[in-house]
């Protein structure tokens, strides 16, 4: 990987944006076959001390990355802009080589309110515009309300779940929102989805009496989201979950078929996200799915007895789980919002 | 949850709205010629990818069949290795044990009953494993004579219905090695299997670039209304490739250019580019389209070949600085050949919209570079007011979709040189997938290996399709074969082809540089 590097003490936004413009032609210049990547802005909003875990978690992304991304970080004190611009790119062999811009702009915090002017000229204006704010910030969200297509966030960052599904959900208002939480269960909904497929297993579906979500502590968000996505696609009406004395959360869904349990418990593995989920339909039948090595584990009973098998599948992590997000905000899911909203009336 | 919405998830599976990746069923893949070149670095690499990306049935079994007389653990060797060498990501540990760890081989000769009741006997052990039928796919990956024979025998054993599940057949090209013997083929196939059974396969159509050719058609309002007879002044596909034979003698003396790309991938590129819009992209719905345009092609009569089509072989030359032999003096290939390595050939589509428009084909080996590209170029503007002194003034516009190697949409326009005249000169407005998608491509084969488990025949083609595609070429075949004394044009290796197949460009075209 070659990299062409720019930077400047004290500079202003159209002076990043011209050297970026003066960077992209002199390396087009010396090289035809380089030609910049034009996909997504991918705006970063950070507290400065944190800037290089985000910065690695960023490159941990894989091909996923944006085409540009400005990382503004955010420092006390501080009134003058830093700027350091990166276009990286492989010597292309044969072919066609792509140049990546990433940009870091050191800003105080009384410029996160009219950040809009600092990050505008920079954004390659015809391009979808993603911005994230893992340390907070809503200020700046306000602020770039205006030139912001698609907001990142992740609900399981948030200690109070209540907080992080209200928060998505008024974001939702004003742009299309990916969240990371719920991308954490897409393996699980998409096996789900392919369980109850088979002919004759499809009608399970109005029978569902109960369903199990395990997760990490830290990750009650997926778990609702989860449970949200199975209540707003198989029409049930939620109430509140109540506390278990610290074992979960555990409550009740009305479905036509009758009374849905949902419980939600808490599981002690490391990785972020989901561990498992149970279903249960028809008083003997049950279906579910386990965290493995190499994919999930699935168990099956039914009053004929139980078996057990392997689905395959690599775990994405969560480098992967990121590169995702970044890959969405270039497509719609139109199942995120009715999920959300039934992960909030289950919210305690 | 009323009663309404009751009837509606039994009538359809309603958490599947918003996923990327919709369920396939529960499915047992049986490989006819698993220890192939095809199995090895494309079929076991696409499952391997498919598997890592969670794509595959919860439930999936795959048995490898084969001569070779391999034990199991052989097999696995063997596909691990495969996988390792060809995948297009690094194989996760896990996942490649688990399913590596249940892979079935059965060896023996695939006119062999033996080897359909061991089939038998493996499927039924698998269903009774999963407490349910499987879907069964049998991928025939061999050499086409056995195509027929595993279709009969696949038959006989009771093996082409499986009951509550779904059987499925999936068959390599060559479909065929003329007209009359893909009828034959299919006649064949189809008094075994239903036409709704059958996934022929050209995998060019599991391209994303040659999928793309309907979006751009069909999915933007600036491209359909030039895209006619009244605006397109003739077309260009050309599939040209810098390697020669491979060490593939024995295959490549037998088929020949025109067989080997001509037949399939660039008339396939064709009807993609000519066909009407679809009123769907259902399987059958775009397949009608594909074959109404095919029907449209009036195959020259033999007499004609000669002033429609030019045939070639390489000779020796210099290809990236090295010094090659011509294709007579490739192992395996008879120093008398006349098997082509090149084949140029006009076509017209004889309907309203396209009538009167030149399709110029081509396609070679040795040639002096690789590109795969269908080049539209559009009739001169009506009256130029622009002066073109100091310049090379203003071009007709050309649309070029690249499908290989910089996959890609350009569009040529005219612009003003900078500076006080007015000049015109022809710029280039650029999409190219690796600047404008995050994402990777996936293989085709792993577009169609998940498309056939799911029964969706939209890529693949259809026995009516594959009867008209060898009727446009058949006179030219018969027409070659036919001449035995006339002189194979050569054409140095390297170079951009004959000198022959100028004489096909009709009004003093030119063909566009390699």
């Amino acid at each position: 990987m070659s990299e062409d590097v720019w930077s400047a003490e004290g500079t202003t936004p159209d002076a990043i944006g011209t050297a970026l413009r003066e960077m992209l032609r002199s390396r087009h210049a010396s090289n035809r076959a380089l030609a910049p990547a034009r996909v997504l802005n991918l705006v970063v909003v950070v507290d400065r001390a944190w800037k290089d875990e985000i910065a690695n978690r960023l490159a941990g992304v894989g091909r996923y990355h944006a085409s540009r991304t400005i990382l503004c970080a955010v420092e006390e004190g501080r009134s003058a802009l830093d700027a350091l611009a990166v276009m990286s790119y492989d010597e292309p062999r044969n072919g066609l080589g792509v140049m990546h811009e990433s940009v870091e702009i050191d800003i105080g915090p009384d410029q996160i309110a009219r950040l809009d002017t600092i990050v505008d000229p920079v954004v390659v204006s015809e391009l979808p515009t993603m911005v994230w704010c893992p340390h907070g910030h809503t200020e700046a969200l306000r602020a770039l309300g205006g030139i912001v297509d698609v907001i990142l966030l992740d609900s399981d960052d948030e200690t109070d779940c209540t907080w992080a599904m209200a928060w998505a959900g008024k974001l939702l208002e004003s742009a299309y929102v990916v969240d990371l939480a719920w991308l954490r269960s897409t393996p699980w909904r998409e096996r789900l989805a392919a369980s109850f497929d088979m002919p004759g297993r499809l009608a399970a579906l109005g029978e569902l009496d109960a369903v199990t979500v395990r997760h990490r502590v830290g990750s009650r968000a997926s778990a609702m989201l989860l449970v949200g996505w199975l209540a707003s696609r198989l029409h049930w009406d939620v109430t509140s979950l109540s506390s278990m004395n610290g074992a979960g959360l555990r409550g009740a869904a009305t479905a036509a078929g009758g009374e849905v349990e949902v419980r939600l418990e808490s599981s002690d593995q490391d990785v972020p996200g989901l561990a498992g989920v149970t279903v249960s339909w028809g008083g003997e039948h049950s279906l579910s799915l386990d965290r493995g090595r190499g994919g999930l584990r699935a168990r099956e009973r039914s009053g004929a007895g139980e078996r057990a098998w392997q689905i395959l599948g690599a775990s994405r992590g969560e480098g992967g789980i990121l590169g995702e997000g970044v890959r969405q905000a270039l497509l719609r899911d139109p199942t995120y919002g009715p999920a959300l909203q039934q992960a909030r009336n289950l919210c305690p | 949850m009323n009663a309404a919405v009751a009837d509606q998830i039994t009538a359809e599976n309603p958490l599947v709205e918003g996923l990327e990746r919709l369920p396939v069923h529960p499915t047992t893949l049986v490989i006819f010629g698993a220890t192939g070149d095809l199995a090895h670095r494309k079929l076991l690499p696409a499952l391997y990818n498919l598997a890592h990306e969670g794509a595959l049935p919860e439930r999936f079994e795959l048995v490898g069949i084969a001569r070779r007389d391999l034990s199991q653990e052989e097999f696995r060797s063997m596909a691990r290795a495969s996988i390792e060498r060809f995948s297009r990501r690094r194989p996760d540990a896990d996942v490649l044990e688990v399913l590596l760890g249940d892979m079935r081989y059965l060896s023996g000769s695939f006119d062999d009953d033996g080897v359909y009741t061991d089939v038998e006997q493996t499927l039924r052990e698998f269903d009774e494993k999963a407490g349910r039928p499987l879907d069964h796919i049998f991928y025939l990956s061999t050499a086409p004579q056995f195509f027929p024979v595993i279709a009969s025998k696949l038959g006989a054993a009771g093996l082409n219905e499986a009951g509550d599940a779904e059987t499925r057949l999936v068959i390599e090209k060559p479909f065929g090695y003329d007209l009359v013997s893909a009828r034959q083929l299919n006649a064949e196939v189809l008094s075994v299997f239903d036409e709704s059974q059958c996934f022929r396969i050209d995998h060019y159509l599991g391209k994303e670039t040659v999928q793309n050719l309907m979006a751009l058609r069909f999915a933007n309002a600036l491209f359909e209304p030039v895209w006619n007879r009244n605006y397109v002044d003739h077309v260009e596909i050309t599939a040209a490739e810098d390697i020669g034979i491979e060490g593939r003698a024995g295959y490549y003396e037998g088929a020949g250019a025109l067989r080997d790309l001509v037949q399939n991938h660039m008339l396939q590129l064709l009807s993609l580019l000519t066909m009407e819009p679809p009123s769907s992209f259902e399987a059958n719905r775009l397949r009608d389209e594909k074959l109404k345009v095919l029907e449209a092609i009036v195959p020259p009569a033999v007499e004609d070949v000669a002033s429609m089509a030019v045939r070639a072989q390489y000779g020796p030359g210099v290809v990236g600085g090295v010094r090659v032999p011509g294709y007579r003096e490739e192992e395996g290939v008879a120093p008398d050949s006349r098997t082509e390595t090149y084949a140029a050939l006009r076509l017209h589509v004889s309907n309203w919209r396209w009538a009167g428009v030149p399709f110029y084909l081509r396609t070679g080996k040795r040639l002096e570079r690789k590109l795969t590209e269908i080049v539209v170029t559009l009739k001169p503007v009506p009256h130029l007011a622009l002066q073109s002194s100091g310049s090379v003034g203003p071009q007709s516009n050309q649309i070029v979709l690249t499908v290989q190697p910089d996959e890609g949409v350009s569009v040529s326009i005219g612009a003003k040189i900078p500076g006080a005249r007015m000049r015109i000169r022809p710029v280039n407005m650029e999409f190219r997938y690796g600047t404008s998608f995050v994402s990777e491509s996936p293989e085709a084969y792993e577009r169609l290996i998940l498309d056939a488990m799911r029964g969706d025949a939209t890529l693949f083609t259809r026995n009516d399709e594959i009867e008209a595609l060898w009727g446009i070429i058949d006179p030219m075949l018969t027409a070659w074969s036919d001449d035995t004394t006339s002189p194979i044009p050569q054409y140095p290796a390297g170079s951009a082809g004959p000198e022959e197949a100028n004489a096909l460009l009709l009004d003093c075209r030119l063909w566009r540089r390699l």
